[in-house]
């Protein structure tokens, strides 16, 4: 059921925004993976068998997400996920992606505890899909309300689908709106 | 460094299946890509060194992230290409002077050689402006499995004052090549052609 055409990495480095560089770039990282869509061209009811297959690619997608990035897990401080789905399917096949892509990302970062943030949109090849990111352990942190754009050219085709996950390691790089700081978060309900 | 960079992005396609067939080993293409200050962003200048400088140093950096992106040896790349857009307070010469005259020797450095012409594009864009980088085989710019592609664009870059500066580099040709033409395995490298 689960067919991988396809696996595309991407890691930005941040050193500044025209104002002082911090004395830490902010490094965000998305992978997405393009895969055929089983359930293309037609209405399928029961889609939920294909949420449990969708575990160890979530895993492997998070492992190499952080690899990637150079960083050890410990210093992932943001999240968020995202599907694009092509023309023939329809966008509740994204919506498989939100409890293996989410859950296989706390588990990698060590059980973080906020809900993961996402997005997801139907459309053609070289779509652009703009990933919400916060913080892993408190959804209310304001310096990591982020995003990241994602797309990868010349996917997904019609019976494709591409599940995303995105990591940062910390605040926006001249982060001073105030709100909740990192150092703050007790950490227990996700949220403060 | 003389370079000023905003932001330095690494990404690699790898790519498994293409009509449903299997691409054993599968073929990956890195891209890095350096958002950098244009120092002569707003006037005309005569002389394009600091330019052409900087292309020597993101020759190296560009080209070392990418063969480490990709985890082999430099001497494992197989393909590679370069490109640059400018910021609309910029010129298409800007381009050239990073991409042309210096940049190449540290690029096959990390390559551990490429004797072919690094195939180039180069265009003045906005912010989010794709471009699509040719790709040609490291030793013999006629391999025609090679022949190739990868875009390359930033979401929030170049401003006005910006170049996007792009190196690509790959551990294989297309993914089910069947075209015909000079074959990897043919290859004398001695010219830079064949």
């Amino acid at each position: 059921m689960i067919e991988i055409r396809e696996i595309f990495t991407q890691v930005e480095e941040i050193f500044h925004e025209f104002g002082p560089p911090p004395a830490k770039p902010l490094k965000r990282g998305a992978v997405c993976a393009v895969l055929t869509n089983p359930f293309a061209g037609r209405y399928e009811p029961n889609i939920l068998p294909m949420m449990e297959k969708l575990n160890p690619l979530g895993l492997e997608m998070s492992r190499r997400l952080v690899q990637a990035m150079r960083v050890e897990t410990a210093a992932i401080e943001g999240y968020g996920k995202g599907a694009i789905v092509g023309s023939g399917g329809e966008l509740e096949h994204g919506a498989l992606w939100h409890v293996p892509g989410g859950y296989a990302m706390r588990e990698i970062l060590g059980g973080a505890k906020a809900i993961v943030p996402s997005a997801k949109k139907v459309g053609a090849p070289g779509t652009r899909l703009d990933v919400p990111i916060t913080h892993i352990n408190a959804s209310y942190v304001r310096g990591h309300f982020d995003a990241m754009e994602v797309y990868v050219p010349g996917a997904p085709a019609a019976d494709e689908l591409i599940y995303v996950l995105v990591m940062s390691t910390g605040a926006r790089i001249h982060d001073r709106v105030g709100g909740l700081r990192a150092a703050e978060v007790k950490g227990l309900d996700g949220l403060r | 460094m003389k370079a000023k960079i905003r932001k330095l992005i690494v990404q690699v396609d790898e790519v498994r299946l293409e009509m449903g067939q299997p691409v054993n080993p599968p073929v990956r293409k890195a891209v890095a890509i350096a958002v950098i200050e244009n120092p002569f962003a707003g006037r005309y200048r005569d002389k394009l060194d600091e330019l052409i400088d900087i292309g020597e140093e993101l020759g190296g950096l560009l080209g070392d992230k990418c063969v480490e992106a990709l985890g082999i040896e430099g001497s494992q790349a197989e393909s590679y290409g370069k490109a640059a857009i400018v910021g609309e307070a910029g010129e298409l010469e800007h381009a050239a002077a990073i991409l042309h005259p210096k940049l190449g020797v540290p690029l096959r450095k990390a390559v551990e050689m490429g004797a072919a012409l690094v195939p180039s594009a180069k265009k003045v864009g906005t912010l989010g402006t794709a471009i699509d980088i040719p790709l040609g085989h490291k030793n013999a710019a006629y391999v025609r499995s090679h022949f190739d592609a990868v875009e390359a664009r930033v979401s929030d870059a170049p401003r006005a004052n910006e170049i996007v500066v792009a190196v690509a580099i790959t551990d294989g040709g297309r993914p089910l090549a069947r075209v015909g033409g000079l074959q990897k395995h043919e290859v004398k490298g001695q010219d830079g052609l064949r």
